[in-house]
């Protein structure tokens, strides 16, 4: 598209680069602020900046914090003792959003991928063996995705953890909640066969 | 099962066209390059999810054309199915069996399982070893879901465990433990391909004499000899044990990745000697003897479709061939022939057992 001022030109351009946002979204989005007063265009980019140079990761579980600890790692009333590891960011508000868990978190940064050229030294695996090392941790949950990859991660990472005494556990996986058993496919299916649990164990407790 | 009709739509060189089809044997005549073949490929297709020839799904589409669709009308125990599958240009292709989406094509493979008898068979002899695992896979696939799996999962902890040799090779870490990760799953699904693969020939040999004997009428014995680096040694020991020179030539030297099937006549490999017509007559077995493994383990008939039948086999071996097809063994068969007169003689006109379409 051809526009006649050069400003707006750069202005969709860094739009477009975000994810999802096509140009002529992008245009929607620079003329929308346009049309704002320059006050609220300048908190807006403020935000935005502040948001990217001032942000912290936390320490310990490389959670976006304000703070050297992110609110879980520095929350006594979470359980310190046990760390569920997760790939990334969006996975710790995913699983926030249930409320039900009580722990703390870590993240990895990714799975192992060889093809990717994502080894373990890629990812923050030593500062999880870390903490295990300094001792107090009881369980490590394992929450990544039931991949090739993912399972080659929790392999590895099991591995590294089995001389330590820690409890290494893994998330269900298996038929949907709400979904319907007729459409699950085979090899989920199979598996939540395989993997069944006894009764009184099926059900959602409250921690 | 029974496939009561199809519909082309832009399926390579047919802009629109619609076949009902006989419960038994169904012949297309046309002079080459009429879309006989095509015919034949769009039922391997609905039965499959994919073409027989084309090597990407983009290439089904009617040059000029922007999509192409096909239907197929299938009886199977008493139930109807309709299959739908569509493309368009430059996009995933989907698949449905009664309106309902495959969300994995790899689910519908195996419930309508088919056998294709073509003149590039040949390459199950010549070719390399590729072709004769292929075979082995598309047999078991078809009957076996667990096993396609395990095929799928052990190529992707392969390709992975490939990756780590390179980047090994290359001057990154040495991690064993990391290396045990993909070694263990490699044992779990490599040495699970193997096992039903030993038994798939196992079953499939005796079914081979058999129809070798009646096909090609000779006595000569014939056996299989599966050359596989697990025959001797356990997978598991193979992988730690060449370490060194599997890093240095980035790749996975043990496993049924590098499988081979040897054909015997008596005592030789089929690929060394064999006339045209010897040979021939070992493919058509092979397919046979592949159909009633299908058969026997879906306990209905698969499709089978035979393209140029009598291509490179003599008169009195095409009229065993067809006597051989009108028995009872079989059931709805599909072949293509450029001569009518040929088929007719073969198969005499009054038996009343198949239907001729000419093409176009």
């Amino acid at each position: 598209m051809k526009y006649s001022s050069k400003l707006i030109a750069d202005a969709v351009s860094e739009f477009q680069k975000l994810p999802g946002i096509g140009e002529k979204t992008a245009l929607r989005l620079v003329l929308h602020l346009l049309k704002q007063d320059k006050q609220k265009v300048a908190y807006f980019s403020e935000a935005v900046n502040r948001m990217r140079s001032e942000i912290k990761f936390c320490t310990r579980c490389q959670n976006v914090s304000d703070h050297e600890l992110c609110d879980i790692c520095g929350n006594n009333m979470r359980d310190q003792t046990q760390i569920c590891l997760v790939e990334s960011i969006r996975d710790i508000i995913a699983i926030e959003n249930t409320n039900t868990y009580r722990g703390t978190y870590h993240v990895i940064g990714g799975v192992i991928s060889p093809i990717d050229g994502v080894g373990p030294d890629q990812l923050n695996i030593p500062g999880l063996l870390e903490r295990v090392q300094a001792g107090g941790i009881k369980e490590v949950i394992m929450a990544l995705s039931p991949t090739i990859e993912g399972d080659t991660t929790i392999f590895y990472i099991s591995r590294k953890l089995k001389d330590y005494d820690v409890q290494i556990t893994s998330i269900a996986r298996g038929v949907s909640f709400g979904g319907e058993l007729e459409y699950t496919d085979e090899l989920t299916l199979g598996r939540s066969i395989a993997t069944r649990l006894p009764y009184e164990n099926a059900s959602i407790k409250s921690s | 099962m029974f496939l009561r009709s199809i519909h082309l739509t832009n399926y390579k060189n047919h802009a629109d066209r619609s076949l009902a089809f006989s419960r038994r044997i169904n012949c297309f005549i046309g002079a080459n390059g009429m879309g006989k073949t095509n015919i034949l490929d769009a039922i391997h297709y609905i039965a499959l999810t994919k073409s027989y020839f084309s090597s990407t799904d983009q290439q089904n589409i009617r040059i000029g054309a922007d999509f192409m669709r096909l239907t197929g009308d299938v009886s199977i125990q008493g139930h109807d199915y309709r299959i739908v599958s569509r493309q368009q240009v430059g996009k995933r292709k989907d698949f449905s069996i009664n309106d309902l989406p495959y969300r994995k094509m790899s689910d519908h493979v195996g419930r309508m399982p088919v056998v294709m008898i073509a003149p590039d068979d040949g390459v199950l002899i010549s070719g390399s070893s590729e072709e004769r695992r292929k075979f082995l896979d598309n047999t078991l696939s078809q009957t076996d879901h667990e096993y396609l799996e395990h095929l799928v999962l052990y190529n992707k902890y392969l390709d992975q465990r490939n990756a780590l040799l390179k980047s090994m090779n290359n001057g990154g870490r040495h991690d064993t433990v990391l290396l045990e990760s993909y070694d263990e799953q490699l044992v779990r699904y490599g040495e699970s391909v193997y096992r039903r693969r030993r038994q798939a020939l196992s079953d499939l040999e005796p079914l081979f004499a058999h129809y070798h004997r009646l096909v090609s009428l000779e006595r000569e014995q014939t056996s299989f000899s599966y050359d596989s680096t697990l025959n001797d040694t356990p997978l598991a020991e193979q992988l730690r044990d060449n370490l060194p020179k599997q890093i240095l030539l980035e790749r996975t030297t043990a496993g049924p990745h590098r499988d081979d099937i040897a054909f015997m006549l008596g005592d030789t490999r089929l690929k060394r000697f064999g006339s045209q017509g010897q040979q021939k007559s070992f493919l058509i077995a092979l397919k046979l003897a592949q159909y009633h493994y299908i058969r026997a383990h879906k306990s209905f008939h698969p499709f089978l479709l035979i393209d140029d039948i009598f291509d490179k086999i003599d008169g009195e071996r095409s009229r065993q061939l067809v006597q051989l097809l009108s028995g009872e063994d079989f059931g709805q068969i599909f072949i293509t022939d450029t001569d009518e007169k040929h088929i007719t003689d073969e198969l005499g006109t009054g038996a009343g057992l198949f239907d001729i379409y000419r093409i176009p």
